[in-house]
């Protein structure tokens, strides 16, 4: 059997930094990542990043990515790619699948899973359909395939995710047709959403799509206008022409490995749903394992970042890799950043929410 | 009209990279080394990847990052293959997976 001192699960923003804050500690660390390539969702973020100068903020995410591999690379730090964790066992027993191939047992004294998140879909008649997917899967397709989804395209959803994609769908030359709402406001960041309109994209709020046909791909999509209560007005329907629906209706944190392992769950409708309990250390209620990232409440790259730096500081202290005093000011720096991030309109939700978790992990 | 982004605002013209040869439901088409099976499959404007258990139904991706397994086709003889999170390689025989696929070339389950 392998033995590891600290295991990071999924190489996206959350999972590399942990990585790179753990060895920096001095723990023997392995990153597993079950894609060919590591960035998880970081090198599809062609946008520039908000936050401060300590977050920073003015860089694209895919430039952000590269300099995370850059000291990952630095640091030496183990990586398997191409190796999916398809389980743990006894708390700190992980059962790795590698390329299709080969399976693995890994014992790590202390786990730390950064598995991120997966896009919800909305359901109407036809949204199984070729050409109807997620709005971060389009952006997949663009940024980091470089292959168009479609040429004319509808976007369901105006929350950042829907006004950042649509824009960038714009860049790769793609014609977004609309962006649909059904709240009765918008519910991304200002400055996204001004592009996107400056741009000439129409908005639709208090409308959803009732279907979408096709024989064997989209080829219309029929969109309808809600009431207050948001139930469909008869008679407000029309139909646009498009070849993609894109749905951006939010992300639920992808956390079975935590589940399967024991990690007591709380839900958070904030954070994106059922989430494993945490607290501020990124301590789950198992004591190996620890988490960082989307898995932890849906938030953003930025502080995923934060959170791994956060999770690999822990880890590494609870090894004995960090005195108590260094332990406690890079702590509360590392916090300091994230309360920054977590200001804000939209960031004050998350703040509170992440507050309501960490009470009851204290119970 | 043609699906692949060669230029681009922020990411600049698309590298050259080698081509590979696949074989999509028999028919030869080129792919860039390296890329995902489902990014070369949208590249050539095929999107309809397989056809679903019961009612035969058409799907395609849906995530794009491995998640929801819409995207399985048969692969090299191996059904239920991720195509979004599969690199293509030379010589690979990809077919459009009816259902659970075809099982006939493995060991029996
Ligand atoms: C498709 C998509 C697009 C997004 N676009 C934006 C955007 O434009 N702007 C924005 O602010 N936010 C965006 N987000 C939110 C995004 O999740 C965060 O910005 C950030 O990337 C989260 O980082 P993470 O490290 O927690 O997860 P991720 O970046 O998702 O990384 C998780 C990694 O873990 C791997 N993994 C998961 N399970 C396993 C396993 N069992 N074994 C091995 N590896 C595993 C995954 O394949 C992935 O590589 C997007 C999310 C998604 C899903
Ligand atoms: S499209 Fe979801 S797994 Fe491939």
């Amino acid at each position: 059997m392998i033995q590891r001192e600290v295991v990071v699960v999924g190489a996206g923003p959350a999972g590399l930094c942990a990585s790179i804050e753990a060895r920096r500690k001095g723990a023997e660390v392995l990153l597993i990542d079950e894609n060919s390539r590591p960035g998880g969702q970081l090198f599809k973020q062609i946008h520039k990043f908000f936050g401060s100068k300590d977050h920073k903020a003015g860089i694209r995410g895919i430039n952000i990515g590269t300099q995370l591999l850059k000291d990952a690379q630095q640091l030496n730090i183990e990586t398997w790619l191409g190796c999916e964790v398809c389980g743990i066992f006894d708390e700190n027993e992980l059962w790795v699948v590698c390329n299709r191939d080969r399976s693995v047992r890994v014992k790590a004294e202390r786990i730390i899973l950064a598995t991120g998140a997966m896009e919800n879909s909305v359901n109407f008649p036809g949204w199984t359909l070729p050409g109807v997917m997620g709005a971060g899967a389009a952006q997949t397709m663009i940024n980091l395939h470089r292959v168009k989804p479609g040429d004319n395209i509808l976007m369901v959803g105006s929350g950042n995710v829907g006004v950042i994609v649509s824009y960038q769908l714009l860049q790769a030359g793609c014609n977004v047709v609309g962006i649909v709402e059904a709240a009765p406001q918008l519910g991304g960041y200002g400055v996204h959403t001004a592009k996107v309109r400056r741009a000439g994209v129409p908005f639709y709020t208090s409308h959803t799509v009732k279907k979408a046909e096709g024989v064997d791909h989209v080829r219309s999509a029929t969109v309808v206008k809600l009431d207050p209560a948001w139930n469909q007005i008869e008679g407000s329907e029309f139909t646009v022409s498009v070849d993609t629906i894109c749905i951006a209706a939010g992300l639920t944190p992808l956390a079975e490995l935590a589940f399967a392992s024991g990690c007591e769950p709380v839900y958070s409708p904030v954070l994106g749903g059922m989430v494993p309990l945490h607290d501020d250390h990124m301590h789950t209620s198992v004591s190996s394992i620890y988490i960082a990232g989307d898995i932890s409440g849906v938030e953003e790259a930025s502080t995923a970042m934060e959170e791994g730096r956060l999770a690999g500081l822990s880890a590494s202290h609870s090894l004995g890799y960090v005195d108590k005093d260094k332990f406690q000011k890079e702590f509360s720096q590392a916090v300091g950043r994230l309360n920054v991030l977590r200001s804000g309109l939209f960031g004050q939700k998350r703040l509170k929410a992440k507050e309501e978790i960490f009470t009851k992990k204290k119970g | 009209m043609e699906k692949r982004i060669t230029d681009h605002p922020v990411l600049g013209p698309l590298e050259d990279v080698k081509k590979v040869t696949i074989f999509v439901d028999g028919e030869l088409l080129e792919a860039r080394e390296g890329e995902m099976i489902a990014a070369a499959l949208f590249a050539n404007g095929r999107q309809y990847l397989r056809k679903t258990v019961k009612r035969h139904e058409p799907r395609g991706i849906y995530c794009a990052i491995g998640r929801c397994t819409d995207c399985v086709m048969m692969v090299n003889g191996v059904p239920n293959v991720r195509t979004c999170i599969t690199e293509v390689q030379e010589g690979m025989d990809i077919r459009t997976q009816d259902g659970l696929g075809d099982w006939s070339d493995g060991e029996t389950v």
